[in-house]
Formats: structure tokens, C-alpha cells, sequence
């Protein structure tokens, strides 16, 4: 043992190495396990475009880091407590996030001048005076891998995979972490290839007993349970939450789902997620391009599926004019934006909002979608259902929008009981007869909602299309006061949705110096700075839309109960531009365009100066 | 009381809008054989729906008595692929032209065509884009003197149903506006055939394009320009019946029959052959050259894609029928908090 156990309330520890050493599926597991101990959990991947970047360089450094805590949180942290790299490329890129003190895990193997050269330094970024700040601990992880696994006869190159397993082992005794999840995970991952689970197995090990043999000189920490509320919890990614909330959805309302989508970076895991649940009515489509994928969708939509299309914001621009389409048929769908680092293909792999303004307007004509946004990844869940209640109330496409950080990102998932979940009623009409007044497809109801008509029901045979048609009986037409009166109309059943959505909830005093107003993925970092704040005795308050079209029908006035409203985004301000257009407010921004999420630090920095 | 379910008329299958295409256009013979077939096929008027790109054949939905969607440029297969899958029940046609379908949607057409969508697809060849008024088309020939081409057209234009029989496709047939029963006819086979089904119609456009297919409707011409394809039947053309065609190596010859040359050594059609070597020859016969095809090329069976997607989800639910998402919910890893 150790000679001390230091109890903590929150640890950050990042994961840094060459995007073929195996850190996600490290960082993967320190989570899983942390949850299972009853953490709260928060995590951020971070990986490079490319599958396998040139091995030690910079440009091909992956990480993982994740905050485990006994106390609700909602960022994967600022500053690390703990940096783990693989090789000096890894150093480098990440020590600016190490903590002064810090512990900094280093595999001293790979700190050698051939790796010095791959990562462009001049020398060993140990040897810098610098690092007298750290708590540096090197461990020759190659070396000892290899000598762990000795006796299963594996090759060098085989040995050294596993030496991801070592760095973590060491890290769970670190921080007095359960190996039998990890263990039961190797078992069903490797189970069949009994040499790769036997050698990651002892590379586990081996770490785990490297800390405990060697005491490593320093104190092993220890994260009680945190105080969620009661229930099941599983841990759960953003990209899994949609998916399960898209399947959920359907089910409550009775219908199969549909999806059509185009393999691109971040969406792709809901179509590797959906694809696994057929037994549940599932059908997916992975169509030739973008633009088949969201013209399935509509094709499904027309004959009474619930129809998904995910995308990015690449993705997003091709499927333009369809979705223009979707919107003039006033047929109910979700259209899901993963948003990435942008413009054009932008940075693939790395968070951003910037697709807002893209959602908001970028199609042809008079085109109002509905806009929902997630915050978190376990909030995906119920953002799918929430959008399908709209689309299928309101016949309309509903855009969802969540972003690479939410996607990738993992927290606790307080498991709902299905069954305890409000039905989602779907009536179509029925067959006609014909000496019955022919049917009207286009006639709306209370909410301005037209019927959704199948194909396959005798007698209300009907044709929809891209040109305006006219009121009621959805005939091509031509009129000019009937295009007006159409326009009007199906922008006025999109604003009528805000009589459905509840009203915006503020954290904090309903009035004051400050409103923080923010969107999507930001919530996290924006509540953990707001709380900060309200604790440091500002008067700061904080507001998150789900809804930004339309807005909340209460937005308006709380407005107006501030003195100041500031608007952190990561863009340039595009929330920002809606709403000074909207209110004539004049709201501050805070911008970020570097494809990482918002700090805490840097938000509560920001909040100070602006409340003054 | 009869029990005899009502018989559809082809007039049923019109809808109740004024049809707009340009007097004298091939259009309209293609819309009054489409509900001839439709009548003689028998399959219920609500469980058929027409689904087009844009262009002026893909207008053709809202004349339909049917289901229909007029959507956007060139996606008309997507969207029935999407419908197909999700409603094998519905007889699903999609309408198109040679810019929709080979232009802008060659990506869609190539796809729905491949995995093999049960779906009909009618190709209207104008050789012309007439909604906008007449610039060439990817199948207007070289040298074509357009709006857009004043000094003719460079690109080398593309057959149809060559890019049909390279996409692998399982029914390809050409057939002719004017040449009514067998428009009829072949439109009715392409309802039957289990699969994506593939028809290229010579239309003539008389606003933009008048007299592109001239020489394969024209009474004096037709015969010595057009030879009809049949199963199992030698490949004879001409006023007299006099001539065919004779396979040189790989290459295809037209031979005069007598002196010396029989029936027997023409070349016999075979539709179904599993390869489809013969169908791609058949389409590379142009004009001047040879006499120009009719008929069904091809015709095999074939996995259709909407069954197999409907057959995994049918055999998961079989494999798993008490699933329910309580179990998903709470699958791998949890934790009971207090």
C-alpha cells in the first residue's frame, strides 16, 4: 500500500499518446469505472482527423480526459490533476494543461532522441526547467509491458499494444480504482483471442502492482460517491443517447423507425447504433450521399415512418434544398447536425456551434424549421423525443442540434422507465369513400397542423410537391396572394409551437445585473462558472434554451430583467445576432473558435469583467 | 348486392387537374398508356405511388389519380428508395427525364438501380431540357446547337441503358411515345418484374427538340431504323423483314437475309442471360450504324433491396420477440444509486 490515502472531492486526468496507442479506449475505461464506483463523471475526448497521424508527431496526438467527483459535475474540467503521455509529442502538446503540481506520468521509453526528432524538439522536454513544477513520475512502460506479457511469447510489437493496459493499472491504484470492470471488459472484448486478453489482462496488472511495489513516492487518491439522485444510472455518450431516444420515441408513438444517413464525422456512431436494433423496428439506410440519405428520409416520412437523417454541418449544406422540401410538404421528420469545427470541411474531429445560423436560414425562401438543441450527452435522450413530439404535432422536420462534444462525451444516465413515459399520439386519417367531399390534404387543424395521410388509405389519394400549392386542397399554384397567405401561414404554425414548449427557466435571482444566456453544449461549463459566481455573491443568473426556434415565449421578458445579457457560444456570435435581431437587445458575447469546449476558468474570468 | 370489386377504368387513374405540357408533346401519350397499364394491371389505385425529379415529365405525379410526390432535382430514386423501404407494400414508379436522371441525379439513378430498389423507373429521353427552355442535354447528341451551345456541343453524350446495364441493373427496356402498345406493354412488364426496372421512353419534345427520334417513329423509316427485341427470338428489322443481325466475334453486323444467310445465324435474343454482355452490345447499336433496340434487354431475378432490409428487421424481431427497451435501457454496465 501506499502510505497515505488522500481523500478528494474531483480528479481530472488526461490521457495523451499517439492515436494508435490505444487513449480513448484507456480513457473509456477509467470512466466506466469511476461511474460504477458512483462518481459523478464528465469526459472529453480529443483525436486527431486522421485514423493513424505519423506516429510521434504532434499532429497525430490523441486524448481522453475525464473529471470523476462525489459531487454533481457538468465540465470535464479545466486543469489536470493528472497528465499521462506516451511520448514527447504527447508532452508537449498537453503539459499546458497540467496544474503547477500536477502529476505528470511520463513512459520514459519513449524519450528518446529518435522521438525528440519525430515530435520537432531540440532536446528531452523533461530536462526544462519548467517541469520543476510537476510532480514528474517516469515509468519505463514498454519495457515493463513487455516484460509482463514475457511469457505469453508474444512479438515486441504485439507486447507494446497492450502498454496503454500498464499506464492504465497505473493509474487505477493511483486513484484506488476497482480493476474487475476493466478486467470483465477484457474478458468480453478479447475472450475469444485468449493471448490479446491474457496479455492486456497482466499489462493491467502489471501497472496497478508497479504503483503499489514501487509506492511511486507519493500519496494515492481516493473519490467517495457522489449524491445523485436516486435510480439506475448507467454511463451514457451523446451519440448512444439520440439514438435510444430516436428508438424510444418511435415507440411511443407507435411506429417504425426510419433512418437515412451519409457515414461523416461526428454522426456517424448513431448509424453504427441504430443499425444494432432492428428487433425494434429499426431500418437504416446508408445511402450513396448526403443528399439521398435526407431525400430517403422524406420518402420514408410520406409513408408513415418516424424518419431520421443525421449529418454534420458538411453534410447539412447538401441536404439544403430537401430539407426545404421536407419543410413545404409539412411532413414530420428529424434532421440531426452533429456539429463540427467548420467552415468547409473545418476540423472534423473537434467540437464547435457554428451551424446555428445554418439551421436557422440556410435554405432557399421563406423556410422556418424548428430548432432543438441538446446540452449533454444524457440530455440527447430526451432532446430525440421532445423534437419527435414537435415534428409529429406540428408536421414539420425539426433540426436537432448537438455537437462533437456531446457526442463523444460521457456522463451518468439516470435510466427512465419506459413505460412511466408520456405516449406520443399519432392519428392518421382514415379511408374515404367517394361520395364522400374529396379529401383536402392541406387543410390545417388548431395548431395549423396538416393530416398526415398514408399511402396505401383508399380515397385520400393526394400529391405533394416542391411548388406552392394552394391552401387546403394542396393544388399547384401560381396566385400571388395565396403564396403570401401560404408563407404566412406555415411560419405562423412554426411560432405557434412556442404555446407547446415550456417557458425558460432561469437559474439563480429572476432578475438582476447579469443573465448568462447560452445554448447546446456549452451548459455544463456555463452552470458550473454561474455557480461560481452566485457563490462568490454576484449577481449572476443563468438561462439555457433548448429551444431556439421557436424561442420561448417568455424569453422577451427576461430580457428585459437585466441589466446585462452576455451570450458565451463557440462561434462568432451567431445566438448573438438572432437575438439582438429579435429583442433589439444589446447582448455581449463570449466567442470561441478553437474546437475545444469553454473552460470554467475562462467563463467565470469573462462573467466577472462583464458584471464588472 | 355484387361482390365483384369495382374495375378501374383508365380514366380512374387520371386526376382532376388540367395537364399542362405543351400541346403535342410525348408526354401525353406516355401519361394515357401509364393508366392504361395501370387499369389492366389491376393493383389498387391507393397503394401506387408516382414519385419524379424535376423537369417537365416530372410533372407527371400531379395527373395521377394516385399517391405522388413531385420532389427535387434528380433525387427521385432516393426518395423511392426511402418510400420502397419503408412501404414494400406500395407499387412504387418513379418519373424522370434524361437531365434529371442522368445529370444532376446520375449519382441516384446509379444507386437505387444497383442495390436493386423494386421500383419502376421511366426515363422520358427528350434529348433536350425543355423546362428551361433548351439547352443540351447528356443525351443530345455532339455537336448539338442549343442556347447554351451556340457553336454545338462537345460532351459525347451518354445511352441510357448502357449506364443501366453497367449499374448491374435486373429489367432494362426502351420503348417509343408513339408506338402505343408497346409503350403499354413494356410499362406493364416493368410493373411486374420484381426489382428495379429500368425504362428508357423516346419522347419527343416538339417545342425544343422536334423530330430527335424521327427516324424510329417516322412510318416510311421506322421499320429499317428499329428492331424489336423479343425472348428467344432472332434479331430481324426492316420494311420487308429482310435483314438482321449477325454476331462478327464480339462484334455486332447487319446481314441481309437469303444468299447464303438464314435465321439461324442472327443473333437470338436472350433476355435472361446472367450476364449481361449481350443487353450492353444491343445498347451500343446507334443510328446511323445499326437499327436502334426495342423491347425488354434484360430480365433476371435478383435479390431486391427492400425485401432483404425488411427481411433482417423481420428476422430480429423474430430472434428477439419480447424485446422491450426497459432491457436496452438498463443493458451493460449500471449502477444503483440511493
Amino acid at each position: 500500500m501506499a502510505s497515505t490515502v488522500e481523500n478528494i472531492s474531483r480528479a481530472t486526468i488526461r490521457f495523451a499518446g499517439d492515436s494508435g496507442d490505444g487513449m480513448q479506449l484507456t480513457g473509456t475505461q477509467l470512466t466506466n469505472t469511476s461511474a460504477l464506483a458512483g462518481n459523478d463523471v464528465a469526459t472529453f475526448p480529443d483525436f486527431p482527423a486522421e485514423i493513424r497521424a505519423p506516429r510521434g508527431t504532434r499532429a497525430g496526438v490523441s486524448g481522453f480526459q475525464v473529471q470523476f467527483a462525489s459531487e454533481d459535475i457538468f465540465t470535464p474540467g479545466d486543469q489536470l490533476d493528472t497528465l499521462v503521455v506516451m511520448n514527447p509529442a504527447a508532452l508537449v502538446t498537453n503539459i499546458s494543461d497540467l496544474r503547477s503540481g500536477g502529476l505528470l506520468i511520463v513512459n520514459e521509453d519513449n524519450f528518446v532522441d529518435k522521438e525528440f526528432r519525430l515530435a520537432k524538439l531540440e532536446s528531452n522536454p523533461l530536462d526544462d526547467p519548467d517541469m520543476d513544477q510537476y510532480r514528474v513520475i517516469k515509468i519505463k512502460m514498454t519495457l515493463l509491458t513487455r516484460t509482463a506479457v514475457e511469457e505469453l511469447e508474444l512479438s515486441n510489437k504485439f507486447a507494446d499494444r497492450c502498454k496503454n493496459f500498464f499506464a492504465m493499472g497505473f493509474v487505477y491504484w493511483l486513484y484506488n480504482r476497482d480493476l474487475q470492470p476493466t478486467l470483465d471488459f477484457i474478458n468480453a472484448k478479447f475472450g475469444s483471442k485468449p493471448e490479446i486478453a491474457g496479455a492486456n489482462e497482466k499489462a493491467l496488472k502489471a501497472g496497478y502492482n508497479y504503483g503499489e511495489t514501487t509506492e511511486a513516492a507519493i500519496s494515492t487518491y481516493q473519490v467517495e460517491k457522489a449524491k445523485l439522485k436516486s435510480g439506475t444510472y448507467k454511463n451514457i455518450m451523446g451519440n448512444q443517447a439520440l439514438a435510444w431516444g430516436c428508438i424510444t420515441a418511435a415507440k411511443l408513438s407507435d411506429k417504425d423507425l426510419f433512418l437515412g444517413s451519409y457515414p461523416i464525422t461526428p454522426a456517424s456512431d448513431i448509424l453504427h447504433e441504430l443499425s444494432k436494433h432492428k428487433k425494434f423496428g429499426v431500418r437504416t439506410f446508408q445511402a450513396e450521399d448526403e443528399i439521398a440519405a435526407v431525400c430517403a428520409t422524406i420518402g420514408a416520412a410520406f409513408g408513415g415512418h418516424m424518419a431520421i437523417t443525421t449529418s454534420s454541418g458538411p453534410g447539412i449544406a447538401l441536404k439544403g434544398e430537401a430539407m426545404g422540401l421536407g419543410m413545404i410538404l409539412e411532413l414530420p421528420m428529424l434532421i440531426i447536425n452533429i456539429q463540427r469545427g467548420g467552415p468547409s470541411t473545418g476540423l472534423p474531429t473537434k467540437t464547435e456551434q457554428s451551424d446555428l445560423l445554418q439551421c436557422m436560414y440556410g435554405r432557399n425562401g421563406e423556410s422556418p424549421l424548428p430548432v432543438i438543441a441538446s446540452r449533454s450527452p444524457a440530455d440527447c435522450f430526451e432532446t430525440a423525443i421532445d423534437a419527435w413530439r414537435v415534428a409529429a404535432k406540428f408536421m414539420c422536420p425539426v433540426i436537432i442540434l448537438s455537437d462533437g462534444y456531446i457526442a463523444n462525451g460521457a456522463e451518468p444516465w439516470r435510466i427512465p422507465d419506459y413505460d412511466a413515459l408520456e405516449k406520443i399520439v399519432i392519428e392518421h386519417p382514415g379511408e374515404r369513400s367517394e361520395d364522400e367531399p374529396p379529401f383536402l390534404p392541406y387543410k390545417r387543424d388548431d395548431n395549423l397542423s396538416r393530416p398526415w395521410a398514408l399511402p396505401g388509405t383508399k380515397g385520400l389519394e393526394h400529391r405533394i410537391g416542391g411548388l406552392e400549392k394552394e391552401h387546403e386542397t394542396g393544388n399547384v399554384s401560381y396566385d400571388p396572394d395565396n403564396h403570401e397567405f401560404m408563407c404566412k401561414m406555415r411560419q405562423e404554425k412554426i411560432d405557434k409551437i412556442a404555446d407547446f414548449i415550456p417557458e425558460l427557466e432561469v437559474d439563480g435571482e429572476q432578475s438582476g445585473d447579469l443573465l448568462v444566456l447560452s445554448w447546446g453544449g456549452t451548459y455544463g461549463a456555463c452552470t458550473t462558472a454561474v455557480t461560481q459566481c452566485q457563490a462568490e455573491g454576484l449577481s449572476v443568473s443563468h438561462a439555457h434554451l433548448r429551444f431556439i426556434n421557436p424561442f420561448p415565449r417568455n424569453l422577451e421578458a427576461l430580457l428585459g430583467n437585466f441589466k446585462k445579457v452576455v451570450i458565451p457560444e463557440l462561434n462568432l456570435g451567431q445566438l448573438q445576432k438572432i437575438i439582438k435581431s429579435t429583442y433589439g437587445v444589446d447582448a455581449a458575447g463570449i466567442h470561441k473558435v478553437k474546437g475545444r469546449p469553454f473552460t470554467v476558468s475562462e467563463l467565470l474570468a469573462q462573467f466577472k469583467e462583464v458584471v464588472g | 348486392m355484387s361482390t365483384e370489386l369495382p374495375v378501374l377504368k383508365p380514366a380512374d387513374f387520371g386526376s382532376d387537374q388540367d395537364v399542362r405540357w405543351c400541346p403535342g408533346c410525348g408526354d401525353y401519350s406516355i401519361l394515357a398508356q401509364m393508366k392504361k397499364a395501370l387499369a389492366a394491371q389491376g393493383f389498387p389505385r391507393e397503394k401506387t405511388a408516382f414519385i419524379s425529379g424535376i423537369g417537365c415529365s416530372s410533372r407527371f405525379p400531379y395527373y395521377m389519380a394516385t399517391y405522388g410526390m413531385h420532389s427535387i432535382h434528380g433525387r427521385a430514386p432516393a426518395f423511392a428508395t426511402g418510400l420502397k423501404s419503408a412501404r414494400p407494400d406500395l407499387q412504387v414508379w418513379v418519373i424522370t427525364g434524361d437531365g434529371d436522371a442522368l445529370s444532376i441525379g446520375g449519382n441516384h439513378l446509379m444507386h437505387a438501380i444497383r442495390r436493386n430498389v423494386n421500383i419502376n423507373i421511366i426515363l422520358f429521353n427528350n434529348r433536350i431540357y425543355g423546362l428551361t427552355k433548351g439547352q443540351y442535354s447528356p443525351t443530345s447528341e455532339i455537336g448539338k446547337v442549343t442556347k447554351s451551345t451556340p457553336m454545338g456541343s462537345v460532351d459525347n453524350p451518354l445511352t441510357p441503358l448502357s449506364v443501366a446495364v453497367g449499374c448491374g441493373a435486373t429489367f432494362i427496356a426502351r420503348t417509343i411515345d408513339t408506338n402505343v402498345k408497346h409503350l403499354a406493354a413494356t410499362l406493364q412488364k416493368a410493373a411486374e418484374h420484381n426489382g428495379a426496372s429500368f425504362v428508357e421512353v423516346y419522347q419527343n419534345c416538339n417545342i425544343f427538340n422536334d423530330g430527335a427520334w424521327k427516324y424510329a417513329t417516322d412510318r416510311a423509316t421506322k421499320q429499317d431504323n428499329v428492331v424489336e427485341l423479343e425472348h428467344g427470338k432472332p434479331l430481324i428489322f426492316g420494311a420487308d423483314s429482310n435483314k438482321g443481325i449477325r454476331l462478327n466475334g464480339l462484334n455486332p453486323e447487319v446481314v441481309e437475309l437469303g444468299s447464303g444467310i438464314a435465321e439461324d445465324d442472327l443473333l437470338f435474343h436472350d433476355a435472361e442471360a446472367p450476364e449481361p454482355t449481350m443487353a450492353y452490345l444491343l445498347s451500343r447499336m446507334h443510328q446511323p450504324e445499326f437499327p436502334e433496340a426495342i423491347g425488354v434487354f434484360r430480365q433476371i431475378d435478383a435479390p431486391v433491396y427492400d425485401d432483404q432490409l425488411n427481411a433482417q428487421v423481420a428476422a430480429a424481431q423474430e430472434a428477439a420477440p419480447n424485446a422491450v427497451l426497459n432491457d436496452l435501457f438498463n443493458s451493460g454496465n449500471t449502477w444503483e444509486v440511493e
